[in-house]
Parts: structure tokens; sequence; C-alpha cells
């Protein structure tokens, strides 16, 4: 009933990322043959893929780190390949990545972890605010206890977690999920999905989600989409997919 | 055949190119502002604590070993009073500024590209670049800055080490006090010796740490490519020490003597 609710939900008709006859190689191998995609303000957006689909490569073109050769990859209207250096980094304060390994820094405690986009990006200089944010994304992600451990010493579900905290604390208008819930047991998968939903309430974050957990796809997803062979094969709901009539669409939902 | 030496040629040119670029890079960043002081703090500590030990040990031996080989040389023609003098300027010119920035190339220089390595592999760099922070301004100034300031620190160290063994080694065979001995040496070395041995030491460490962040900070993806940063590190930086080590030798002829 809910989910029902949730699809009907209208959703503001802004485009925040747009990507269009998107076409990017590494050599000789092409990765993304003509990808196009479009998501919209306070959407969550699932990409469902085989490893080594290109899944990754997509969403590293949305903050600029990986270059297109051909097409166009906008963000909130302009075109980010023709950023120069000081507009890439404003517009990466907007938006979050999380990164499939985490890539906590292993040299910095889990506060320090996630005092350092704080200072560094938002230039946040108060202790007490720091502590406040910091405080709050740990509850949320359920390790306050693990506030002053060294990344060396948490599980790797943790450190997941943390990672997701550390994209979170700066609460970017645009989330990118590479993989959340991946290593993570069924219990944290779901309360990290549950997250995932808060925040699009809470904050209005449009989100892409890249996974290959059904469970956190079920519960995140407005829409999803399935990237094969460079392309993005299928597209709809969670419903409509689940009995699609390709083959290898139907595969992801068994 | 004649391709592979024309992607090689080529190589080396596109390489040479990219580390102009990540020069300009680091000069930029150290001029706009948002400086890590912490962390510079932090990676002095580190660099000097790291091998404080290992070049202090090094250059008590140096000093040690120099005065012992030299002295019969010195003795055949009745000059040993010139030990000291010898020894110093050696110390002071050459011996100390060249193994004490080859020690920290090898310590050092390694360290950081390692650390950097991995930091890219495991995604930590692209994560801070990512996250709109400044990895250039965090990771390379500071590190750079730090060893540019700590290499010459360590090699004056050193060299001090490097005299007290010397010193000691005087006498085994002869006697001769502290005091002596350290006037000799003092009377020694003109301010035309330290003046470009000290210059050089800030070369050495700024290529030391240059090389290294470049290794690291430019290292591929995958596990082993983290060895290949550390140990095209030790290289790369080892061999800038020696080339600046000619030059400065080169300009000193030209500007003191
Ligand atoms: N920087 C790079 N240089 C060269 N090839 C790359 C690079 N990044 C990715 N690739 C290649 O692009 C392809 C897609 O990689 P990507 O990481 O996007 O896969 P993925 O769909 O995210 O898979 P997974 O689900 O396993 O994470 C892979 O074959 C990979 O080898
Ligand atoms: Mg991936």
């Amino acid at each position: 009933m809910e989910r029902i609710k949730k699809e009907i939900e209208p959703k503001s008709n802004e485009i925040v990322v747009d990507m269009e006859d998107v076409r990017l190689g590494f050599g000789e191998k092409i990765v993304l043959k003509r990808v196009n995609l479009k998501l919209k303000r306070g959407e969550n957006l699932v990409i469902l893929g085989r490893s080594g689909q290109g899944k990754s490569v997509a969403i590293k073109c949305i903050v600029g780190m990986l270059t297109q050769d051909e097409g166009s990859v906008k963000v909130f209207g302009d075109e980010v390949s023709e950023k120069n250096e000081t507009e890439l980094k404003e517009l990466r304060t907007r938006i979050g990545f999380l990164f499939q390994s985490g890539a906590l820094y292993d040299s910095m405690s889990v506060r320090e972890n996630l005092e350092f986009p704080l200072t560094r990006v938002l230039r946040m200089r108060e202790q007490d605010e720091l502590d406040k944010n910091v405080d709050e994304v740990l509850e949320a992600v359920g390790l306050k206890d693990a506030i002053d451990k060294m990344p060396s010493d948490l599980s790797g579900g943790m450190r997941k977690r943390v990672g997701l905290a550390r994209t979170l604390i700066v609460k970017p208008e645009i989330m990118l999920y590479d993989e959340p819930t991946t290593g993570l047991d069924p219990i944290t998968s779901r309360e990290i999905s549950e997250l995932i939903m808060q925040m699009q309430k809470k904050y209005k974050t449009s989100s892409i989600i890249i996974t290959h957990d059904m469970e956190c796809a079920r519960i995140t997803a407005d829409r999803i989409l399935v990237l094969d062979n460079g392309e993005f094969i299928a597209e709809g709901s969670y419903k409509e997919l689940e009995s699609s009539d390709k083959k290898i669409v139907r595969s992801f939902f068994k | 055949m004649a391709e592979q030496e024309v992607s090689g040629w080529k190589k080396w040119v596109e390489e040479s190119g990219e580390q102009v670029n990540f020069l300009g890079a680091f000069f930029r960043n150290v001029f706009t502002g948002g400086f890590e002081w912490n962390e510079f703090v932090r990676q002095c500590y580190q660099i000097g604590y790291r091998s404080f030990t290992l070049v202090g040990i090094t250059s008590f031996i140096m000093g040690v070993v120099l005065t012992l080989q030299s002295r019969p040389t010195l003795v055949k023609f009745g000059a040993n009073s010139m030990l000291p003098l010898m020894v110093s300027v050696s110390i002071i010119r050459e011996i100390g500024p060249v193994i004490t920035a080859l020690i920290c190339a090898g310590k050092i220089s390694s360290g950081i590209g390692a650390e950097l390595g991995s930091m890219k592999v495991t995604e930590q760099i692209d994560a801070m670049e990512v996250s709109g922070a400044n990895p250039m301004q965090y990771l390379v100034v500071t590190r750079i800055l730090a060893t540019t300031l700590m290499i010459p620190l360590l090699t004056l160290l050193g060299d001090a080490i490097g005299l007290f063994g010397s010193f000691l080694a005087v006498n085994i065979s002869d006697h001769m006090s502290w005091m002596l001995y350290f006037n000799k040496c003092l009377k020694a070395i003109s301010f035309s010796d330290l003046l470009p041995a000290f210059t050089k030491t800030i070369f050495f460490g700024f290529a030391i740490g240059f090389i290294g962040c470049y290794k690291g900070f430019n290292s591929n993806k995958g596990t082993e490519s983290v060895g290949i940063a550390a140990n095209s590190a030790v290289v790369n930086a080892s061999l800038w020490i020696f080339f600046l080590d000619v030059v400065a030798v080169q300009l000193s002829q030209i500007l003191f003597y």
C-alpha cells in the first residue's frame, strides 16, 4: 500500500542529471556504448547490471572523475566536462559519492574522517558544531561506539557505513551510491536502504543507487534501469521489470 | 624495434610533461592558501623522527670510517694535523648532504610513494577529490614542504654527528681535545663551504618529496603498482640527487671560487 502511494507521489520535473548518448572507452575497450539517463529531483534511481558492465564508470562521469568520449553529461543543467577546476569543485560539494570500497582515509580515525569534509569543504570551524554533525550522522548509521577507532580496526561492513556517513554528512543534493549494501548482513542492509529513503524524504536528495541487492532495490527504487553491454536495456518500476519480457532483466529478480 | 624505441621516448617525454604539470599544480596550491598546518607539522615530525636514527648512525659511521681511512695517507706525508680539516671539509661539503639525501630517498621518498600509492589504489585520493576537498593541498603540498624543510635539518644534524664520530676516531690513535678538534674544524670550514652545501640540501629535500608524491599520486590502480610507485620513487629520487649535486658543484665553483 505504502509502495503504491509512493509511486504516484508527484516528483518535481526538474532534471538534475542528464546523460545523453554517452560513449566512453578505455583504449580499444568500449565500456559505455550509448548511455541515456535522466535523474529527476527527489527521485531514487536504481541501476542494475552485471559485474564489469560499467555502472561505476557511468556515475564517475557525473562527478567529472572520468570524461566521456562522446555525448553529454549535464548536472544541474551544465555540461560537466566543460567546467574548470573551480566550477568542478563547486559542483562536487553538491554531490555525494559513496565509493564501492568505502575509501576511508586510513591515516585518520573515524571522527577525523567525518570531520574532514566538514572542515575542508563546508569550512566549518566550531568544535561544537562539528561534534553535533558527527554524532548525528554516526547515530544514523548506527556506529556511535566506533567514533575513535581507526579504519583498520573496523570490519568491512562498518567501514562501508562510515564511508556512507562521511558522504551524507555534508547533506548533498545528489547522492551517488556505488553498491551501498554489498558485503553487509541482511539486517544492516535493510537499515542502510531505509537510511537512503530517509535522506530522500528529509533532504529531498536525488539519488542514483547501484546495487546487486534486490531487497535494497525494492525498498529504495522509484525507477530502475538495467545496464547491459554498454546500454540501458530496460527501464521501469520494480513491479514492471519483475515481469519484463526480457530474460536477462527477469533474471535479476530471482 | 624502432617503433618500440619511439614509444619509449614518447613515454619519457609524456612523463616529463606530466611532472612539469604536477610541479605547476604544486606551486599553484602553495600560493592559493588554505594551507594545512596540522598535517604539515605532523609530516615534519614523522619525517624527522622516522629518519633521525638512521641518518645519525650512518653519519657517525661515515665520520669514523673516513677518519680511519684518511689517517695513514696523511701520516705518510707528515700531515696528520690536517686530519680534522680534511674530514670536516669533505663531510660538510659533500658526504654529509649526499649520504643523508640518499638515505632519505630510500626511506622517505619510498614511504611517501607507497603511502600515496596505496591511497590511490584504495580510491582515497579520488574520494577526497570528489568530495570537493583538495588532495593536492592536503597530501602533496604538506609532504613536499615538509621534506624541503626537514632534509636540510637532518643533514645539519648528520654533519654534526659525523664530525663527532671523526673526533672519536682521531682519539683512537692520537690525543686531541674536543676544543682543539672543534677549533680546527671551524677554521677549515668557510662560509663558501656551508652556504652551497646547505642550499643544495634544500633542493635535495624538495626532490625527495616531489618524486615520492608524484610517483604515489600518479600510480596505477592495482596492488602491485604500490610497490612500483615506491620503487621508482627511490630510483628517481636518487638519480635526481646525483644530478642536482653535479649542478650544485658546478654552480658553486662558478660563484665562489
Ligand atoms: N580507470 C579505468 N581504466 C581502464 N579500465 C577501466 C577503468 N575503470 C573501469 N574500467 C573498465 O571498465 C569496465 C567497467 O567497470 P566498472 O567498474 O564500471 O564495472 P561495474 O559495472 O561497476 O562492475 P561491479 O559491479 O563489479 O562494480 C571494466 O571492464 C573495467 O575493467
Ligand atoms: Mg562498480
